[in-house]
Formats: structure tokens, sequence, C-alpha cells
């Protein structure tokens, strides 16, 4: 295997699980809902997906379970905010507290011990290919979903009634409720969707990434997340392009830290906050184009009228 | 089948905004012994190690105090930022930073003693919060860009920036290699409030100093009703004159410099030195003390005390009981969902609908 195709195969692993979420989140702010717990749902998704594959030995069995659990925090960040009604920013806060808590105590137990890895796909002869082999067809199958959920994301929300009345629903929940769309219900779905996501990105970091657990792994990768739906304005094939810039950066500054360039470690970690911050700045500034790209009822609570 | 259905009520509930909070606190009591139940543990036994245990103790009161106060300045200096919709979630960052700018004078000068050196040390803090808060302040009014991700980003900058300086520059050069600075000097030390006792400092002072303060402010002084009207509605604030931008600065201005004095609070009252990690996750505990507390600073001062309780009551349980104090995180979790949801009791009525009285009714 060459430098390049390892380097390569690295920024993939490293940019899967921000795809993956930001790609659920993306759904769940084109209905309209800004859920701030990205965090907290990856979080759960990783111990759950590490610990139900530590126990049965089934990398396949982690990764439903991660997803279960991605989807199960967001039910209920969905009770609060759709059926209650709170304020959205506040509950995903509390999403990602209660979500950081709750995997630290079920985790505990699960420190240090070693992992369940999923394999890599392997097909004689394709696999073999010179530099791009490994890429296309030797790896895991979790980078697999995240590229057909790419392409399954925007086949639906830009080809299929369904996600016209997500968008519309998104863009104006009054105008859809007065239509007979059933504004709630679409937000749930939205919701769980996300979710699933979510935990899937999580268990892919407990599975792949690196097969252990650790508290707090998820280290602000649902943030990440939450910056590259902003960043891609709400496009799916765009949130592929920042994930694997950020997934690039990420992988850059290890490998700028293992050649020892003598900057300091701790200032090559933070680059990848510090691009987020910056990547930000470069798109929101333009405040016309954020606001005609943003889903207009983004975050806005809705009660329908009877 | 049931379902729930929610109506606005015509006039927000003067009764459940003022029970909203104590609701919140009696259904997190009934989770937290369902949870026990779980776990195998007797609920009243484990609810009891949790929330009396700690009080019990001179000592361990004095420990509450020192947990209270940074949770209490900082959710002060939110409580500005929610009101006002700045949603400022980095103040753990703005603490670390706090906590750095006021360890300048003991960690660089540690020759440089008297009675001034703590004052400085205060003032030195709440500028380096200040500062730190006006990166996305600044960002937020002058390119549109989001608070809530670049403040958040910033926390693991801060946590970065700290964990090099402790290992690197700042560390003790006597110190066996530890990862911390030198140990402050008799001046640089925030004294004890009564040392006979206990080692509760004097930055649970500082924090009902500042709360008060605030609390004046926010419901005296025309400056707090600008915070609430621009809260409220961006567009009534503008009709009135004033300015977003400015109250943008201000607000987190003041969480910043009120965070970067828990951090110097936490550093030198309850540490005496600067290390790689200064504070289990104050910044964010924080936030929910803020909306326990309501936002209102002086209902702050016993939401403070009621999560710092849950510190300890989550290191009580592990001793006494086996329970993991990680639970305590979960509680601080639940708490703030249940605050979420019982404040949608003030402003709507809850109605709980089931499915076949429903279509009986589309039938009549």
């Amino acid at each position: 295997m060459t430098m390049f195709e390892a380097i390569l195969l690295t920024v993939a692993t490293a940019a899967t699980p921000l795809l993956i979420a930001a790609l659920g989140e993306l759904v769940v702010e084109r209905s309209g809902v800004l859920n701030l717990g990205v965090e907290g749902m990856m979080i759960m998704g990783a111990v759950c997906g590490f610990a139900a594959a530590q126990q049965t030995g089934s990398a396949w069995i982690g990764m439903f379970a991660g997803i279960l659990a991605g989807a199960a925090s967001s039910l209920l960040f969905g009770f609060l905010t759709l059926t209650l009604v709170t304020n959205q920013v506040a509950t995903g806060l509390a999403l990602t507290l209660l979500g950081l808590g709750a995997s630290a105590m079920i985790g505990e137990t699960f420190v240090g011990l070693p992992g369940v890895k999923m394999e890599s796909l392997y097909i004689p002869f394709l696999t073999d290919l010179p530099y791009v082999g490994k890429f296309l067809f030797g790896q895991d199958p979790i980078f697999y979903i995240s590229i057909l959920l790419t392409i399954g994301v925007t086949w639906f929300l830009f080809k299929t009634r369904a996600g016209l009345t997500l968008r519309a629903v998104g863009d104006n929940h009054t105008s859809a409720h007065a239509l007979g769309v059933p504004v709630v219900r679409i937000r749930y779905l939205a919701v769980l969707f996300g979710g699933a996501c979510a935990g899937l990105a999580g268990a892919q970091l407990s599975l792949v990434y690196v097969p252990q657990w650790v508290e707090n792994m998820t280290a602000g990768r649902g943030w990440i997340a939450l910056a590259l739906v902003v960043f891609a304005s709400w496009r799916p094939w765009r949130i592929f392009a920042g994930a694997y810039l950020f997934g690039a950066v990420s992988i850059g500054q290890l490998h700028a830290q293992a050649l020892g360039i003598g900057i300091p470690s701790q200032f090559m970690s933070s680059l990848p906050y510090l691009a987020t911050i910056i990547v930000l700045v470069l798109i929101s500034r333009n405040k016309r184009l954020t606001l005609m790209n943003t889903p207009t009822s983004l975050g806005k609570p809705f009660v329908p009228d009877r | 089948m049931m379902r729930i259905e929610i109506v606005k009520r015509p006039q927000h509930s003067a009764l459940f905004s003022a029970l909203s909070p104590f609701i919140a606190l009696l259904l997190t009591l009934i989770a937290g012994a369902v949870l026990f139940s779980i776990l195998g543990k007797n609920p009243v036994s484990a609810l009891y190690s949790y929330f009396i245990e700690p009080l019990t103790e001179v000592w361990s009161i004095h420990e509450l105090l020192i947990k209270a106060a940074p949770l209490i300045l900082i959710a002060v200096g939110l409580s500005v930022c929610f009101l006002s919709n700045n949603w400022n979630i980095g103040a753990e960052g703005q603490l670390i930073a706090g906590g750095i700018a006021g360890s300048i004078l003991p960690v660089v000068f540690p020759d440089f003693q008297g009675w001034y050196v703590l004052p400085l040390m205060l003032l030195l803090s709440m500028a380096g919060g200040m500062a730190y808060a006006t990166i996305p302040a600044y960002l937020k009014v002058r390119f549109n860009t989001n608070e809530i991700l670049t403040s958040l980003m910033l926390v693991y900058v801060a946590q970065l920036f700290l964990d090099w300086l402790v290992r690197g520059p700042w560390r003790n050069p006597q110190g066996y290699n530890f990862p911390e600075t030198v140990q402050f000097n008799e001046s640089a030390i925030l004294p004890a409030i009564w040392a006979e006792s206990g080692r509760a400092h004097w930055g649970f002072i500082l924090a009902l100093i500042a709360a008060v303060i605030v609390w004046f402010m926010l419901s005296r002084t025309l400056n707090g009703f600008e915070i609430k009207v621009l809260g409220r509605s961006a567009r009534a604030g503008r009709f009135a004159g004033f300015s977003a931008g400015k109250l943008t600065f201000f607000a987190f201005l003041i969480s910043g410099a009120l965070a970067g004095l828990a951090g110097i609070a936490e550093v030198s009252g309850a540490v005496g030195q600067l290390r790689t990690s200064i504070s289990p996750g104050y910044g964010f505990t924080a936030i929910i003390v803020a909306f326990l507390g309501r936002l209102n600073p002086l209902g702050i001062i016993a939401a403070g005390l009621v999560l710092a309780l849950s510190y300890l009551g989550g290191e009580a349980a592990q001793i006494s009981l086996g329970i993991s104090e990680k639970s305590a995180r979960i509680f601080q979790g639940i708490i703030l969902f249940f605050v979420l949801a019982s404040d949608t009791l003030i402003y709507y009525r809850i109605r709980i609908v089931s499915r076949l009285s429903d279509t009986a009714l589309k039938g009549a």
C-alpha cells in the first residue's frame, strides 16, 4: 500500500462520521427543526455500539445498537420540542449534556476493554488494484453506507414528493399545515432519521475509527457536523465536500505531529476547531446568501391551531 | 391510544411560572428513584445519600459552597446572554481563559507579593474571560456567524492551550515533571470565608455579590429592560432604538467576565495552582443552573446550590452505595429536560386526548 493510498484511506475514515451525522442533521434542519444534540446522540451511539459489539462479538449488532441508541435519544428531543414545544436550542443542549453524562456512566465498565473492529471489504482483484483499489473496494461497510446516504438524501430531498413536502414544512410550517400536511409527524420522522444517523456516526467511531471506548470520544465532532450543515448551506453534496475537507485537516495535523515539525501537538490538535470557526465566518459573512438558503422556519416553535 | 395536545394560554400562567422549577425537581427525584431501582439499589437510601447526606456535615457544606461558587457566577452571566437571545455556550472556555490570565502574576512573577496581588488577579481573570468572549461576540456582530458554534469550538481551543501551557512553559521546574504550575504564594490565594470550620473561599461571596448586582441591573434599570425587549423581539427592540449589536457585546462581556472570575476563584481558591484541567465542566453545568433558576439571578443562587449538591451527592453515592459518581451528570441532564418540559406549562395548557373521544368527536 502506498503512502498516498494510506492517507486517502485515513481521510475517508475521519470524514465518514462527520458526513453521516451532518447528513442526518441536514434532513432535520430542512424540516425546520434545529437539533443541537448531535454530539449527545453521537456519543450515545458510540457507547451503545461499542457495548453491544463487545458483548455479542458482532460489529454488525454493535452498529445497529448505535443506530437505535441515536434514534432513541432523538425521540426524547422530539417529544420535548415537537409535542411540548420547548425551546429547540436549549433542548438540544440538554440532549448533549445528558448524552455525554449517560454515555460516561454506561461506558464506565468498558473503559480499556478491547473492542470489535468492523471488517473491511475485500474483493479479490478489485481491492488489489493500484492506487484506488483499497479506497474504492477495500473499506469498512459504514463508508459505503455514508456514500449511499449522500446519494439517497440528495435524491430524497430534491427528486421525491416526500422530500418536497419536508422542505415545504421547513420553509413555512403555517402554510404547510393549512394545506393539510402533517407538520409535526414529518418533523418527528426527520428528527428520528437525524438521530439514527448521529448514532451510526458514533458507532463508526467506536467500531471502525478507534475500536475502543473512551469517555468523550466524539471530541466535538457532533458540533463540527452541525457547522458543516451551515458551511454546506443545507446542500448534501457540499456536506460531502466539507466532511472530506475536515477529514483532511484532522489527518493532516496528525501527520504533521508525527513528522515532528516543532509546533506543539496541542496547537496542531486545535486546528480542526479553528478551521471550523474560520470556515463558518467565511460562509456566514455573506448575509444575503445565508438567509436565502436557511430553511425559513428553522428553530421556530410550531403549535397547530385547531 | 392517547395523544398529548397543547393549547396556548391567553396569558402566561403566574402560578406555573413560580412552580415550574419545583415540578422539575420533583420529577427529577422520581426519575432518579426509578433509575436507582433499575440499577438494583434501594432508591430511598440512594436519594438520601445524594441529596441529604452531603448536608449533614459542616465540611461538606463548605464543599457545597466551593462548587456552587463557579456555577452561580457563570450562570448569572449566562442569564444576561440567554435573556437577550445570545447563545453563549462557551463559558467553559472563558473560565479557562480567566483562570490562565489570573494566574499570570503568581506563576510568572511569584516574587511579586502584597495585598494588591489578589485584586489584580481578579481583574486580570475578568479581562481574560472578557477578551475570550469577545471573539464569538465580534464574529456574530461583524460577520453574522453563529455564536453557538464559535463559542463552543473555542472551548476545545482553550482546553488545548491550557494543556500546552501547564505541560510546557508554565510547568513547575521542581515539580517532578507533573503537569502542574508552582503552588501560588500566600498573597495569591483567595482566602477562606471562615477558615476555622472549612475551606469554602470568597468565591461564593463574589458569586452572591454578582448575582445581586446583575439582578438589580436586569429588574431595575433601562439596560435590563433593553435586554429583555431585544431578547423577546429584535424588531420591537430596533423600533425602540436599541442596538442588538451593542447588546451582544454587552452580554458576552458580562458573561465572559463572570466566567473568568469563576476560573480564578477555582484556581486560586479551591486548588492553589494551575493544572491541565481546572473545571469538571462547570461552564456547561451552569447552563442548567441558569435555566433552573429561570434566568433570574436570585433564582440562580438557589439553583447553583442544587446543582452543586448533585456533584457532592454523586461522590457520596459512590462511596456509600457503589453507584458511579458519573450518575450525577445524568441527574444534571435530566433536570434540564424536566425544567424545559415544565416551562411548557407556563405558556400552554396540556390536554391528554384519547383517540376514542377524538374519533367520536369527528363522527359527530
